[in-house]
């Protein structure tokens, strides 16, 4: 029965050929692609025997399997499983299909032996997931799918030019650690960077999600950065640079989280400020800090998924998420309610939620290595995230001032989702020796000691008293119906105007020059009619062209 | 947790409210007095300042919320800026229902 060493991302490709048929409850046998590709990849974990797939004289090594993959492995079918569930209730097939593609392309990355495997799984990714964007089906959310695979494609051409450089460099493709050194390394270093949301490399994140669909949006929060996390912390472990870019990116989005409106987008945001905390993690590359990481990475797929897909069942019954236009949902949306309460305290790291023991291992392993402004610049960020995500989104959505919206629970399958998702939230909160065993380096750490308790609560509960102070005196700054300014300005205004300032002064020539040229040709056009007679008229018109053609000669003689 | 059968919910009431921060602030206070009871590691000499999480806690939000307020004066636009029809179709239902 078992077909062993089976590639994991097989089984979701077949399944998404049989997703179109599917249709009504048939629909609940796409649940069997995460539980079968689950159970296949723990048989098989232990003998990582592997499957190559010969391709004229180059071998591309399709299995790799380690604790690091098997961990992003394990995560990525849960999610799928999660994303699944989820989307039981959506009746277009489009999104069925391409969510299992796109599960599948991150968990062949994942498993992928090899630099080429890898890319072609990366552009997979990019392609697959954006229509998880286009099915939302709005025009604009058609243009920043477009937007968006624009950028993603863009990532995997300079990640597939590093690494023919690299493979004529050092005659291998292995996916090993490559380090900051040389052209290609560079090129492959921006490629993940692209897809991890450095800082000035981020807006397709924060443009696409909040307009892909409820079930898209869970989709690409779980994968697609979490794959180039996965795949930083194989060939750049220990970067000093990387210190920095997570510090920087775990700082700079919650400022426009504070003032965002559309509630999706402020999950985008902190979406960027939690990839900050593994990327710092992967930086520092202790094996305390990349447990950090890595633990970080699989709570944040679930938490943050969890968020999404609160939000999400709230756009699936108001038809919208903006915090301008929400608040008061409690009242006929208690368990959705709850739920979001739930992914918002496992985000802020609250103690025996799951957010805590892991953002803590990042934390402890930049004290160990001195790092004292980086980390005063996490602790920021984590005040910050608490601010944001773990109020901002609850208050202004589910309490706040009664908007008058009485939508309806979400659809059973969607509580179902989110159930399964807080409960694991809680379930590693309160027992992380259960994540922490999975974890791939040697290492003892325990989050629940007194001072990383009393300290984090501490930070969390005045963060609190902050909002409360600045709600009380009036400060905190409304939701205003509004769209903020970022990056994304040079590519979505300076460029196309100053193109568009191009084309009309090219235009504006052109017609200019075919003004004069006409001009000149009825001249011609206004001698030749009427015809004229007489030898000498004749003669001299001829002279005319003659003289013309002798002139021409001449100028072109003393150019050249 | 709400009263399905009326339109007034458990929040709505300002006494619950109250309670709600009373019991909120007498939390952060006694936060505040076990970090003074309860011994801590030490890691770097900022954490000798006695409730330095607090304190860092509420002024990095309050500083947080003043730069972001100061940032909308820079980087708001309408919502329609980059694309004509948004925010017209604010209520349309969602497609994959």
């Amino acid at each position: 029965m078992w077909i062993t060493n089976l590639p994991p991302f097989v089984v979701f490709f077949v399944f998404a050929l049989f997703a179109p048929v599917l249709k009504g409850r048939l629909r609940v046998l796409l649940l069997l692609a995460p539980v079968w590709g689950g159970l296949n990849l723990a048989m098989t974990a232990a003998d990582s025997g592997g499957v190559t797939w010969q391709f004229t004289d180059l071998i591309l090594d399709l299995y790799y399997i380690d604790r690091l993959s098997l961990l992003f492995g394990y995560l990525f079918h849960i999610a799928a499983f999660i994303a699944l569930i989820y989307s039981l209730h959506v009746k277009d097939s489009v999104q069925q299909v391409s969510g299992l593609l796109y599960a599948g392309s991150a968990l062949g990355a994942v498993f992928a032996g090899d630099m080429l495997t890898v890319f072609i799984f990366w552009e997979l990714l990019a392609v697959t997931s954006a229509f998880l964007i286009w099915a939302r089906r709005t025009p604009e959310a058609i243009r920043a799918a477009n937007r968006y695979v624009v950028i993603q494609v863009l990532s995997g051409v300079l990640m597939l030019t590093g690494v023919i450089m690299l493979y004529q460099q050092t005659g291998t493709l292995r996916l090993a650690y490559i380090g900051l050194e040389g052209t290609a390394a560079w090129l492959i270093f921006i490629a993940l960077g692209i897809k991890c949301a450095f800082p000035f490399f981020h807006t397709w994140l924060t443009d696409a999600y909040p307009l892909a669909t409820p079930t898209g949006t869970l989709y690409l929060s779980a994968f697609t950065t979490k794959v180039a996390i996965y795949l930083l912390a194989r060939t750049f472990p220990g970067e000093p640079l990387l210190i920095y870019i997570g510090a920087a990116m775990t700082c700079f989005p919650i400022f426009y989280a504070v003032i965002e409106n559309d509630l999706r987008k402020v999950l985008a945001y902190s979406l960027i400020n939690q990839l900050g905390f593994m990327v710092c993690g992967i930086g520092v590359g202790t094996a305390l800090a990349l447990n950090g990481a890595v633990a970080h990475a699989f709570n944040d797929v679930i938490f943050k998924g969890l968020l999404f897909m609160t939000m999400g069942a709230v756009l699936t019954r108001v038809g919208h998420v903006n915090g301008s236009d929400l608040g008061g949902l409690y009242k006929t949306m208690p368990r959705t309610t709850v739920f979001c309460l739930i992914g918002a305290a496992s985000i802020s790291a609250f103690p025996l939620f799951s957010g805590f023991v892991s953002k803590s291992m990042v934390m402890a392993a930049l004290l160990e290595q001195e790092q004292i402004i980086v980390w005063l610049m996490l602790l920021f960020a984590s005040a910050g995230v608490f601010h944001h995500a773990g109020i901002k989104i609850p208050f202004f959505a589910f309490f706040a001032h009664d908007s008058g919206l009485r939508p309806k629970e979400a659809p059973l399958n969607m509580q179902l989702a989110m159930a399964i998702g807080a409960t694991l939230c809680i379930l590693i909160g309160v027992h992380p020796e259960w994540l922490y065993s999975l974890l791939p380096w040697e290492n003892d750490y325990s989050p629940y000691d007194m001072t990383h308790t009393l300290t984090q609560l501490q930070i969390l509960f005045f963060s609190a008293l902050a909002f409360v102070w600045l709600n009380k005196q009036g400060l905190y700054p409304p939701e205003l119906r509004s769209v903020n300014l970022d990056v994304e300005w040079l590519y979505r205004r300076l460029l196309p105007s100053s193109g568009r300032r191009m084309v009309n002064s090219l235009v504006s020539a052109r017609s200019s020059f075919r003004r004069n040229a006409r001009i000149i040709a009825d001249q011609f056009a206004r001698r030749s009619t009427p015809m004229p007679t007489g030898t000498v008229t004749i003669l001299t018109r001829r002279m005319a062209w003659v003289f013309i053609a002798l002139m021409l000669l001449v100028v072109g003689s003393l150019v050249l | 947790m709400s009263h399905q059968h009326e339109d007034k919910g458990l929040f709505d009431d300002p006494r619950v409210v109250t309670w709600i921060l009373r019991v909120f602030y007498v939390i952060c206070a006694a936060l505040v007095l076990a970090d003074f009871i309860v011994h801590r590691h030490i890691y770097t000499s900022l954490e000798k300042i006695p409730a330095f999480y607090a304190i860092y806690g509420f002024v990095a939000c309050v500083l947080l919320v003043f730069a972001a307020k100061g940032l909308r004066n820079i980087l708001m636009r309408k919502e329609d800026y980059y694309d004509p029809e948004v925010g017209q179709n604010l209520k349309t239902k969602e497609d994959d229902q």
